[in-house]
């Protein structure tokens, strides 16, 4: 499923989150994929995720000059299955 | 791979990503090229319970992962015992296994176990090919070990050879092998390390070989290779993964006895960070080694400074260097532009460093049909 900023996301519950001095190390368990996030508000943004109802409400609360960059970052993250989208039931 | 993380890579992480742990020098295989020279167990092996505190370690500086091997690690009486508590902490283990002890039953226990992945090692796709390097029928066990993962259900396990002179024009059929079984490939890179000293002349690929090889991946980003072939992004575009000596930064090794070294290929007193042994254990020698510091200030290019690849190939293998007798900061033996060639000619007899006997079995079989 390709990535909808206005849909609420998390991240996935298999993936661990390593700090690390340039943002941190991510290893998804499930299909043992490993990020870089490369920035300390992006390890951030993708930590509080699921505090807000959709992606774009979280990405509202960065400075706008570095919202498209993340944004582009999250929906590689969903593209690697890091973050997945929060469903209701 | 941005040059901001290349940077911050090479100047250390604060835990390994890609940690090898071999559990146990013993092996009932005697592989011509091993990077380990196993065959006996050393007495002085870590204990069940030296061995489940490593683990703890390694769960408390979320290190994902560990790439376990050997000598052949399933030997260890406790393997699985090490094993599942290792995933129960939270580490997931990789292993390497010439498959010898791959059964129907330990297929099944390894398919219902989360986090682990299994590794078979073959050095060609045929009998005859593998059976050069790594054994009279070692290729009809680990074909045996493959099918009892495939029939177990274990899902996609990997099958990894190293590449000689001999296997690179069994390419496809590594390719085929691997697809037959819906298994992964990996290929990694022949070092001349521990009993890899004596036979890397007459094993590893020629310059046209070399070649092949790298147009050969470019074409199968799929297939993995451990990021072991850095040195041939020399040819052109770089090959994915990162494309730099990971030893001391991101990688490490923790051999049998629980000492640490920069790399999997370099056993040898000089490249000895610590030990788990020691107090503060290895989170203190990955954090405080004086090696692992000097491995993370930036290296010199030395005699490959005037040379306009070095960004792509870094200078190639630092065991390879070593192994070989060549100057760190130099060209790599298998510089795709000859420049190691070059150097090796010069390089005077009895110079180079030897990795010792190791645990070597004193008798190796078939000897006389190998040479």
């Amino acid at each position: 499923m390709s990535f909808d900023s206005a849909r609420a996301y998390r991240l996935h519950p298999q993936v661990a989150l390593r700090p690390e001095p340039f943002g941190a190390l991510a290893y998804h368990y499930g299909n043992r994929k490993l990020v870089f996030l490369r920035a300390p508000e992006l390890v951030e943004l993708v930590r509080e995720l699921d505090q807000h109802p959709s992606a774009d409400e979280a990405l509202a609360g960065l400075p706008e000059a570095r919202r498209t960059a993340f944004r582009k970052a999250l929906a590689s993250l969903s593209g690697s299955g890091m973050i997945t989208e929060t469903t209701h039931d | 791979m941005t040059e901001a993380l290349t940077v911050q890579l090479k100047a250390g992480l604060d835990a390994p990503i890609c940690l090898t742990w071999e559990l146990t020098y013993s092996c009932n295989l005697a592989c011509i090229h091993c990077l380990s020279s196993s065959g006996r167990r050393d007495p002085n092996e870590l204990s069940t319970a030296e061995a489940m505190a490593v683990i703890d370690e390694l769960a408390a500086m979320s290190v994902f992962y560990v790439n376990v091997g050997g000598g052949e690690p399933t030997i260890r009486p406790d393997f699985f015992e090490l094993l599942d508590y290792s995933v129960a902490k939270g580490v997931g283990v990789k292993f390497s296994t010439n498959g010898s002890r791959i059964g129907h039953t330990e297929a099944a226990r390894l398919a219902g176990t989360d986090y682990v992945d299994v590794q078979i090692s073959v050095d060609g796709a045929t009998a005859e090919t593998n059976d050069r390097v790594r054994g009279e029928g070692s290729f009809a066990v680990a074909r045996r070990a493959m099918d009892n993962l495939a029939g177990a259900g274990f899902g996609p396990f990997k099958i990894s050879a190293v590449m000689t002179r001999h296997n690179v024009p069994e390419l496809d059929g590594l390719a085929e092998l691997a697809d037959g079984y819906g298994a992964e490939l990996r290929l990694t890179r022949l070092r001349p390390s521990g009993r890899g000293v004596d036979s890397w002349a007459e094993l590893h690929p020629t310059q046209d070989q070399q070649r092949e090889l790298y147009h050969w991946l470019l074409e199968r980003p799929g297939v993995l290779t451990g990021d072991s072939f850095f040195h041939l992004s020399a040819l052109g575009e770089s090959l994915p993964g990162l494309n730099l000596c990971g030893a001391g930064r991101v990688v490490c090794l923790i051999d049998p006895v629980g000492d640490v070294y920069a790399c999997p290929f370099v056993l040898h007193p000089e490249f000895r960070a610590g030990s788990v042994r020691d107090p503060g254990g290895f989170e203190s020698v990955w954090r405080t080694s004086e090696l692992f510091a000097g491995l993370r200030q930036p290296a010199s290019a030395g005699a490959c400074a005037s040379c306009g690849s070095y960004d792509a190939c870094q200078g190639g293998c630092m065991a390879a260097k070593f192994f070989t007798g060549l100057p760190l900061d130099g060209p790599d033996p298998e510089c795709v532009f000859g420049h190691g060639a070059d150097a090796l000619a010069t390089v005077a007899a009895g110079t180079v460093p030897s990795p010792g006997p190791g645990h070597s079995k004193p008798v190796r079989l078939s000897l006389s049909r190998r040479r």
